[in-house]
């Protein structure tokens, strides 16, 4: 497995509505976290890849001054940016740069400190996240585009807002457990039902929460891998897609077509279908998009996401379990940061370290990671 | 004239196809079909990827079409602080063309249905301003 590439390490930070810290001690934290237990030290890493959404740093440039905290210098440091997938775009270049011959360890660092904006300040930045000739003149936002798939797919197929509600519930009731979410609450179906509309029919629950947060994946070549990881995760299926920043270039809009399309390279070359996934995590900044997520990535037939639910099939001991670290919706997503904490929960999971919730025996595991209303889309398998 | 004045907000002005406001200022919702090779595109754009040309004709919108979905969106970024609550719609024309935009206020959102007949219409808006909506067919 020389030639193979593999995860050594990974980390995340608490991640939190205001982490109180800079940016470089946030990242450290998910650093420190990665590279605990490993048999190397920073002298061993010969690249950074820094990963975050730009329009919400105050800081240019961060992917120098990190490698600089972390003292990284004079290793090659540069930035990798795809909004909210921007950390598992990272780890896609890392696997590609140590399978080139260019590098043997990279580090992988995503972050977003959002609380560095003034919500008068992300409120602008929330408005340009659109085409900003087509469609934000309109005002169109995140939850708005994904609100539009909701009702597309309740058209076709039926599906209720009781049915968006329970993946709430469900990912609560993990978030509850997982001592890194910012959201530690359980809801119930209620609560979620009765929470304020925020753009019909996605309710204040059915959202997400910015915050801030890092994380950190350590991938490295597959002999150095062996030997200074006692259980090394290897990369074995990466998918890649995009699908149109405006909306009405969308054909379809009952699901990610991001997504589908990453998905069918990640199984292929893996060489493996949806069942033979053990655990997965799912890029759920609001409920549908977690239902879209079963259809798109083959764990239900297209409408039949909504039955996975209603089945509690996606819960820790059901068939295919699905973001029982609580997902975005109870960790709270800090943009950059979220693929790599996806990547760190499937890590912690195939490595049978997840306490608080762990699948047992799970050998296969899919990280599910989108940018924007279904812009990018990076799907990830990895095996034990 | 380019973008300034269109839309609640606007981001920017400058773009070749700023005749789509001319337009729209002189009542018509147009948009672009390339000279060279036919393909149509939604938004407008004199740039063909397809082909490589760079001169397109402009064509009105116009005919039935059909609400695919929508949202009501009762939070706006800044700048829509007084606009909210506000229905955002994807809809089709019989052409196939895929537009997207607001929803007339006339329209109650209980009485939205995806599937429904629409027309596109331009509209005044206050401080000058000038857009587009849908409205009942």
């Amino acid at each position: 497995m020389d030639e193979d590439v593999a995860i050594i390490g990974a980390g995340q930070s608490v991640f939190a509505r205001k982490c109180g810290v800079s940016v470089r001690e946030l990242c450290f934290q998910a650093y420190k976290e990665a590279m605990e237990g490993l048999d190397i030290t920073k002298d061993d890493i010969d690249a950074s890849i820094t990963c975050s959404a730009p329009e919400y740093d105050k800081q240019r440039t961060p992917s120098g001054l990190i490698s600089e905290y972390l003292e990284l210098t004079p290793k090659p440091a540069f930035y990798v940016e795809s909004v909210c997938s921007s950390s598992s775009t990272g780890v896609r270049i890392a696997w590609s740069l140590i399978k080139s011959g260019l590098h043997k360890v990279i580090a992988v660092i995503g972050f977003q400190k959002m609380s560095e904006l003034t919500s008068r300040e992300a409120a602008e930045r929330m408005g340009r996240g659109g085409d900003i000739i087509w469609e934000s003149p309109f005002g169109v936002t995140m939850p708005a585009g994904y609100a539009m798939y909701t009702r597309a797919h309740m058209a076709k197929y039926g599906t209720t807002e009781e049915q968006l509600a329970r993946v709430r519930v469900k990912n609560s009731s993990y978030g509850a457990r997982n001592p890194k979410a910012n959201y530690r609450k359980e809801l119930s179906l209620d609560d979620v039902m009765n929470s304020n509309v925020i753009t019909s029919p996605l309710k204040m629950f059915d959202c997400c929460a910015n915050c801030d947060g890092s994380s950190t994946v350590i991938v490295a070549r597959g002999d150095i891998a062996k030997r200074v990881s006692k259980t090394p995760i290897w990369i074995i299926g990466l998918g890649a897609a995009t699908d149109t920043m405006t909306m009405s270039g969308r054909k379809s809009l009952t699901g990610l077509e991001c997504s589908q399309e990453a998905g069918k390279q990640a199984y292929e070359m893996a060489g493996l279908k949806p069942e033979d996934i053990d655990v997965a995590e799912v890029h759920d900044c609001f409920t549908v998009s977690e239902i879209l997520a079963y259809e798109d990535l083959g764990f239900a037939k297209p409408g039949e996401g909504p039955g996975l639910i209603d089945d509690k099939e996606t819960y820790v001991d059901g068939r295919i379990p699905v973001n029982v670290d609580g997902g975005l919706l109870s960790k709270g997503h800090p943009i950059g940061a979220t693929g790599g904490s996806q990547i760190r929960t499937i890590v912690r999971q195939l490595r049978g370290e997840a306490t608080e919730a762990q699948v047992k025996g799970a050998e296969v595991g899919l990280v599910h990671n989108v940018g924007g209303v279904g812009q990018y889309g990076n799907v990830t398998i990895l095996r034990r | 004239m380019g973008f300034e004045n269109f839309g609640t907000v606007s981001f920017t002005a400058e773009a070749k196809v700023a005749d789509f406001v001319t337009y729209l200022e002189q009542g018509k919702v147009m948009t672009t079909r390339c000279k060279n090779c036919g393909a149509k595109y939604f938004p407008p754009q004199m740039d063909c990827p397809r082909c490589l040309g760079t001169e397109a004709e402009w064509f009105e919108l116009k005919g039935g079409a059909k609400l695919i979905t929508y949202t009501t969106v009762q939070y706006g970024p800044s700048g829509f602080e007084d606009d909210a609550p506000y229905t955002l719609v994807i809809v089709d024309f019989a052409d196939g063309l895929r537009t997207f935009g607001r929803l007339s206020r006339d329209i109650k959102e209980s009485d939205i249905k995806i599937g429904m007949e629409l027309k596109v219409a331009p509209v005044k808006q206050a401080n000058d301003r000038i857009s587009y909506e849908f409205q009942k067919a």
